[in-house]
């Protein structure tokens, strides 16, 4: 009995995320589970994940979040338009000083927060709304538009299919057969190696059932996919980032210090730890992902806009938030984050299947989110109280 | 006999999976000083939060007879209202506050809509000088020192009409000097016929204020000794709370050979961050040498953390100068991370504040301040990680289920000692402890005190401040006395003693 209400309580918000897409493919008679909507979700939902790893950075080291992400997508996008459509300035290199913008901008913002102890949400709102403003003068009119071809195919692209599949795209369904075997090869290292060196290891049952579910997601995208147009290069983006800051965050010194700043500053810096440059690479680290999904962002439109990025920071707050991250710092995983990032993808889908009006799916996604930190406070409550 | 003014009645009290509390009965009688004594984790606080209505009437079985009532308290306001008030261990004043603000804070003069201030600030005058305090009611909190502090909160209790006061360790936080006159303020408000009860970890407080000691050990009462009827020793107290008897609360070192100098501090001069013009260390010099465990001795503002904290990479202070030579060779440690690099350690008083990350794993602490040497390329080794949280946790007899638990959840002197583990682990030649063993019982400090007698045994320089006597004379094979940022004066293990050191103190402040 007890043990039931444990698995609930550490998988609660992937239970959740199930039976939202079964609501949904309820409620839309299935179109849900059509090919075009696993690629609208991963079309429209990029940018959230790669903001949200950034964001995720900024909220370990103790909930501080940076608003001028979404007016930053606004102004770099306008600094791409600029150059790749006005000034006809190679992709590369156009891509290349956009870069240059956002390291720039992180460490001037990291600067005067690191080192200047401004605090967090006001200097990134000077941010917010600078950025906006200087974006929109830039773009002059409405857009920047079209962007080059070669540019917008580097992120709504597809890999090609190698083995020229006529309905189905071959090499995203032995893509998709490939990760799980690694995945389960490795699930299958992992618990060896704790054996052989006597951990506490988790039962055989767990790692299979985990395993099944995993692979079976797996290949139902994969499949899904195949049936569409293969595997969107967003996607690849989205799972290189996302395996590196897991990677960062889980097995790395430097990841290491962003949770132990978040738990506490103090006993940090006095373990012989430089905290403020943590605290800098953060919102160094912001800009630069910030720029990656300005790019993202400008693919899709295939154009600069002056309302791009509108939100933005809001969308990758809260798919920390949903997914688990700490509101003070201190905890939350990047793999918490996808399952937060994705969880509100779906609803905001879902929502636009049904047809549901723009302004009360902004209300659903309002509650989501309470909901999500009430939970997770009452959830922490429970845990001290025993 | 004197009438019953409380009897706590088969009190027993369960959380999920432990009786913290089993059967306890408590006796207390009108206008004597009721002391309650017990390792950490022994029930006390749980006991005193059960009184207050902390834990409210139905989560806890048996019966709390007040004044010949039973009480059934659901919140912390009932309980107050009968005249029972907690003044807890960690004080609950906001700094930015008046005194008189605090005083009434929740209990406000005047009408509901408008404030009283004339009212608040003379009524909480009148409670000030009750308690001896001279200070003006409109002070802010925050410019006041703990004992003063530690007072204002006892006046505030008065403001609430108590007649029962609980005080949950109110020395702890306090110097010498401070405690004492707190503990004759309790005998003085025994004569006007309040009622007390203490809680302490310092025996010979309790022995001095104390009519009656009740012991309490795993959650049940041991026994309850009656100071007028029969002889109250240290010792027996000590019998009773650990369930046997601690030949020496001090642990032998034999053999310890005392080598070279290992540190040496010379003239060293430190400012305050804030007030620059203000010296917080003036001049100090000292030495230790390899095997040598030196205490460092004061009352609280003397200067000993901010003198340990400036050598420490300069975490406290500005226009700090003089020199520092370890093993020999004067070096300029710049930052936290240069001093541990020439193996100094700073063990910090503070240890939830600014030692511990308390929402971590036993584990991640451990290995926090020399994650590097167990980090190949910056990746960390997480075998080798918990490799090391185990054999510290088995070196130094750290109670938890494994190291994967967090820190927070355990009690005060296992995490002293997952703080000791983390210093040891950065591999230091000079260890600086800072309060080692504050807060934590009696059992836990032995412990710790062998902890050190290994640190030094194995060549290690052990650099200890602390605010308890018997400790530093019990510890030290040498004694610098610290007073207003000066060396007041250094005496040998032989010939040091309470008495000479408070001499010492209060000859130097004459003179200055």
């Amino acid at each position: 009995m007890n043990k039931t209400v444990d698995i609930l309580r550490k998988h609660t918000m992937k239970i959740i995320l199930v039976l939202i897409v079964i609501f949904f493919s309820v409620t839309t008679k299935g179109q849900m589970f059509a090919p075009s909507s696993f690629q609208a979700l991963i079309a429209q939902n990029a940018y959230v994940f790669v903001l949200a790893t950034g964001m995720l950075m900024c909220m370990l080291t103790g909930g501080n979040i940076d608003l001028s992400v979404g007016s930053f997508v606004c102004f770099v996008g306008a600094i791409g338009g600029m150059l790749m459509v006005k000034a006809q300035m190679s992709v590369p290199a156009a891509m290349l000083l956009m870069i240059g913008a956002g390291v720039i901008y992180g460490i001037v913002e990291g600067f005067l927060i690191a080192y200047l102890n401004i605090p967090p949400w006001i200097a990134t709102l000077a941010g917010y709304l600078a950025f906006r403003g200087w974006g929109t003068a830039l773009i002059g009119g409405s857009s920047i538009a079209p962007m080059p071809e070669s540019f917008t195919k580097m992120f709504n692209g597809s890999v090609p299919d190698f083995f020229g599949g006529s309905s189905m795209n071959i090499t995203c369904l032995v893509v998709g057969v490939i990760v799980c075997v690694v995945f389960v090869l490795l699930q299958i290292k992992g618990r060896n190696d704790k054996v052989k060196k006597g951990y506490e290891t988790e039962s055989m049952t767990g790692v299979i059932v985990r395993c099944v579910l995993v692979c079976a997601v797996i290949l139902l995208f994969a499949y899904k996919l195949a049936q569409a147009n293969g595997i969107p290069n967003n996607l690849i983006w989205v799972a290189v980032i996302v395996m590196i800051y897991s990677f960062i965050t889980e097995k790395t010194t430097v990841g290491r210090y962003f949770y132990t700043i978040g738990g506490n500053v103090e006993a940090t810096r006095l373990s012989g730890i430089d905290t403020k440059k943590i605290f800098f690479l953060a919102y160094l680290n912001m800009a630069v992902l910030t720029v990656i999904s300005a790019w993202m962002t400008m693919a899709r439109l295939s154009a600069a806009t002056a309302t791009a990025g509108n939100n933005y920071e809001m969308d990758a707050i809260s798919a920390c938030v949903v997914g688990g991250v700490s509101a003070y710092g201190g905890s939350g995983t990047v793999f918490g984050m996808v399952i937060g990032a994705a969880l509100i993808g779906v609803i905001n889908l879902g929502m636009s299947l049904m047809g549901i009006d723009a302004n009360w799916q902004m209300v659903v996604k309002g509650m989501v989110l309470l909901a999500a930190v009430v939970f997770e406070i009452l959830n922490n409550k429970d845990k001290t109280k025993e | 006999m004197a009438k019953i003014l409380l009897e706590m009645k088969n009190i027993t009290k369960t959380f999920p999976g432990v009786k913290a509390l089993d059967n306890v009965n408590l006796k207390v009688e009108e206008g004597e000083i009721h002391a309650l004594v017990g390792e950490n984790g022994a029930g006390k606080s749980t006991l005193m939060n059960v009184l207050s209505g902390i834990y409210p009437y139905g989560t806890y079985e048996g019966d709390i007879v007040y004044n010949g009532e039973v009480c059934q308290f659901n919140k912390i306001k009932d309980s107050e209202e009968k005249g029972i008030v907690i003044i807890h261990q960690e004080l609950a004043l906001v700094p930015y506050m008046s005194i008189g603000e605090n005083m009434f804070l929740g209990n406000e003069r005047g009408k509901s809509a408008a404030i009283d201030w004339n009212e608040t600030y003379g009524e909480a005058d009148k409670y000030l000088k009750m308690v001896g305090l001279s200070e003006s009611s409109k002070v802010l909190v925050k410019d006041i020192g703990t004992g003063k502090q530690q007072l204002v909160e006892i006046a505030k209790a008065l403001a609430k009409h108590a007649k029962l006061l609980i005080l949950d360790e109110p020395t702890s936080s306090l110097n010498e000097k401070d405690s004492q006159a707190l503990l004759d303020l309790m005998l003085k408000f025994k004569k006007e016929g309040m009622t007390s009860i203490i809680i302490s970890h310092k025996l010979n407080e309790v022995a001095y204020v104390a009519d009656k000691i009740t012991v309490i050990r795993d959650g049940s009462t041991i026994e309850t000794m009656d100071k007028h009827t029969t002889e109250i020793s240290e010792d027996r107290i000590i019998k009773g709370m650990v369930g046997r008897e601690i030949t020496d609360r001090f642990p032998k070192r034999h053999d310890v050979k005392i080598g070279d100098v290992n540190m040496e501090v010379k003239n060293w001069t430190v400012h305050h961050p804030l007030y620059p013009e203000r010296k917080v260390c003036d001049n100090v010099s000292i030495k230790v040498r390899k095997g040598e465990v030196i205490g460092v001795s004061g009352l609280m503002g003397a200067g000993r953390t901010e003198l340990a904290m400036s050598i420490f990479g300069q975490s406290y202070g500005t226009n700090i100068s003089g020199q520092l030579f370890l093993d020999g060779k004067e070096v300029q440690l710049k930052n936290v991370k240069q001093a541990i690099k020439n193996k100094l350690a700073y063990v910090t008083e503070d240890r939830k504040g600014n030692g511990l990350v308390l929402t971590n794993p036993i584990k991640i602490n451990t290995t926090l301040a020399n994650l590097d040497s167990i980090s190949p390329h910056k990746i960390i080794d997480k075998d080798k990680e918990y490799q090391v949280a185990e054999e510290y946790r088995k070196k130094l007899k750290t109670k938890c289920s494994t190291v994967e638990q967090n820190v927070g959840n355990l009690s005060g002197g296992n995490q002293q000692k997952v703080l000791l583990a983390k210093w040891m682990f950065a591999d230091p030649d000079v260890l600086i402890l800072d309060e080692p063993t504050r807060g934590i019982d009696v059992g836990a400090k032995y412990e710790i005190y062998c902890i050190i007698n290994d640190l030094v045994a194995a060549g290690k320089s052990v650099v200890m401040i602390s605010s308890e006597l018997p400790e530093v004379l019990g510890m030290s094979d040498r004694i610098y006395v610290m007073n207003e940022g000066r060396i007041a004066g250094e005496l040998s293990a032989e010939e040091a003693s309470q008495e000479k050191i408070m001499s010492i103190i209060v000859n130097s402040g004459k003179g200055a």
